[in-house]
């Protein structure tokens, strides 16, 4: 009896459909979030994360509905995150039958917001979402990790490690942290600022960013001391079956939920 | 019919959405009248122990007790199970319900907390857990712990063993989340609903 560490699988939507970005230029249609996230989780996917990139007032509606259909066949751990501002977007995201919510830039300005979801809705039901990047001509390139906002255009002059911290002091569930240098890369995640993030709090950290094969997930899950690691583009178009990308992260060591 | 009893702890879509998968017949209610109406009663519970208060300020606890009396099959979730028990140093001045002996406490230092993810159970003979193996994953979430009893029916380790399911002929309970565990879930809740 050990606790798993959890493979998770991100789907982006757009106007009710999972995108793929390429470079942030050419995005590519990769079918029904509804169907995918099912699918998904009947492969053993251990818990799925839909990520709102529109993020503007008229996609607001379709993406309630988008959580409301992907929600009705999912019996596992559902998170949805993009654009939510205020508690009221969480609690329609909440009635919607999301789990939990995933927030980002709202909270940088307004941290209270982690309080408030947090107390109505439960600590569990948080993700801090961080996106990171090194510090550029640094000493300590992963202690001064800054924090970005915008899908990482816009430094805020947070310390990654500070931000962490008071997110969790804040009441945050779990962390998602994207390192904003991997991200996109399939080279691997940024297990070095993982580890430092996930040393400096007590709450599980969820690493994303960078992931290309298995061997990315074990080492985020070993040397990187994340407690879950996320990945969106290599699920969908079948790079990685996660039933297989999971026995080979076993055969590393790490525990996974096998058979699933 | 079961009555899902909403005390503001949390979401309750997930636990219907669940309950409507297995075919049962189930509300969500704040109403005492409601409960003594059903022939089955969910706790369910996500959030701060101190959150049961509110138990006690709608009449719901009685109507709870009454029926719990009358042999009805009754499923506490999360901080469902542990209310079951006689408290939580989570909120030191609020009595559980007591159906079980033993306070729950948080988890230790040293580890993460909350306990999230799946983990295996150890499974005793049981109504609630028929056809479900030792072994089996399930999906936790929960900084808080309940000891393991003589009616724990099932065990998870983290850090320590811990209960995470509890029965006693009518009255059970479970730490994790039957609604989020998959196929083991879902058969653990079509087993409640089945219950005379």
């Amino acid at each position: 009896m050990t606790l798993t560490k959890r493979i998770i699988a991100c789907l982006d939507v757009r106007g009710g459909r999972v995108v793929k970005g390429v470079q942030f230029v050419d995005v590519i249609d990769a079918g029904d979030p509804a169907e995918l996230a099912r699918r998904h989780a009947e492969a053993g996917t251990d818990e799925i994360v839909l990520l709102d990139i529109t993020a503007t007032h008229e996609g607001r509606g379709t993406l309630i509905d988008t959580v409301e259909r992907t929600a009705k066949q999912l019996f596992v751990p559902f998170t949805v995150g993009g654009g939510i501002r205020t508690l009221e977007d969480a609690a329609a995201i909440f009635d919607a039958g999301a789990d939990k919510v995933s927030i980002n830039s709202a909270v940088i300005t307004k941290p209270e917001l982690i309080d408030e979801i947090g107390s109505r809705f439960g600590a569990q039901a948080v993700i801090v979402a961080i996106d990171a990047r090194r510090a550029k001509s640094d000493n300590d390139p992963l202690a001064n990790a800054e924090v970005f906002v915008s899908g990482g255009r816009k430094p805020t002059g947070l310390r990654a490690l500070d931000w962490a911290k008071e997110a969790e002091s804040r009441g945050a569930g779990e962390i998602l942290l994207t390192s904003m240098d991997a991200d996109g890369t399939r080279a691997g995640f940024d297990c070095a600022l993982t580890a430092r993030v996930s040393e400096a709090v007590q709450i599980p950290v969820i690493a994303s960013g960078g992931a290309g094969n298995s061997d990315h997930f074990a080492d985020v899950l070993l040397q990187g001391k994340a407690d879950a690691a996320l990945a969106a583009s290599i699920f969908h178009f079948g790079i990685a079956n996660v039933r297989e990308l999971k026995e080979e992260v076993a055969k590393r060591g790490v525990p996974v939920r096998l058979p699933c | 019919m079961i009555a899902v009893i909403d005390y503001k702890a949390g979401n309750l879509t997930s636990v219907m959405k669940a309950l409507h998968a297995v075919g049962a017949d189930a509300v969500v209610t704040s109403c005492p009248e409601i409960v003594m109406q059903s022939d089955k009663v969910v706790l369910p519970g996500v959030g701060h122990f101190s959150a049961t208060s509110l138990l006690d300020k709608h009449g719901l606890r009685k109507s709870i007790e009454e029926r719990v009396k009358s042999g009805i099959p009754f499923l506490g979730i999360c901080v469902g199970l542990q209310w079951l028990f006689e408290g939580s140093t989570e909120a030191p001045n609020r009595p559980g319900f007591s159906a079980f002996r033993g306070r729950c406490e948080r988890f230790g230092e040293g580890i993460k907390v909350p306990h999230v993810g799946w983990n295996s159970i150890q499974v005793k003979e049981s109504r609630l857990l028929q056809g479900i193996s030792s072994g089996a994953f399930v999906y936790f979430t929960h900084s808080y712990r309940a000891p393991v009893i003589n009616e724990t029916v099932a065990v998870t380790e983290y850090d320590f063993p811990f209960t995470a399911a509890v029965e006693r002929d009518n009255v059970m309970g479970v730490q994790f989340h039957p609604e989020k565990s998959g196929a083991v879930g879902l058969r653990i809740l079509e087993n409640f609903a089945r219950m005379q």
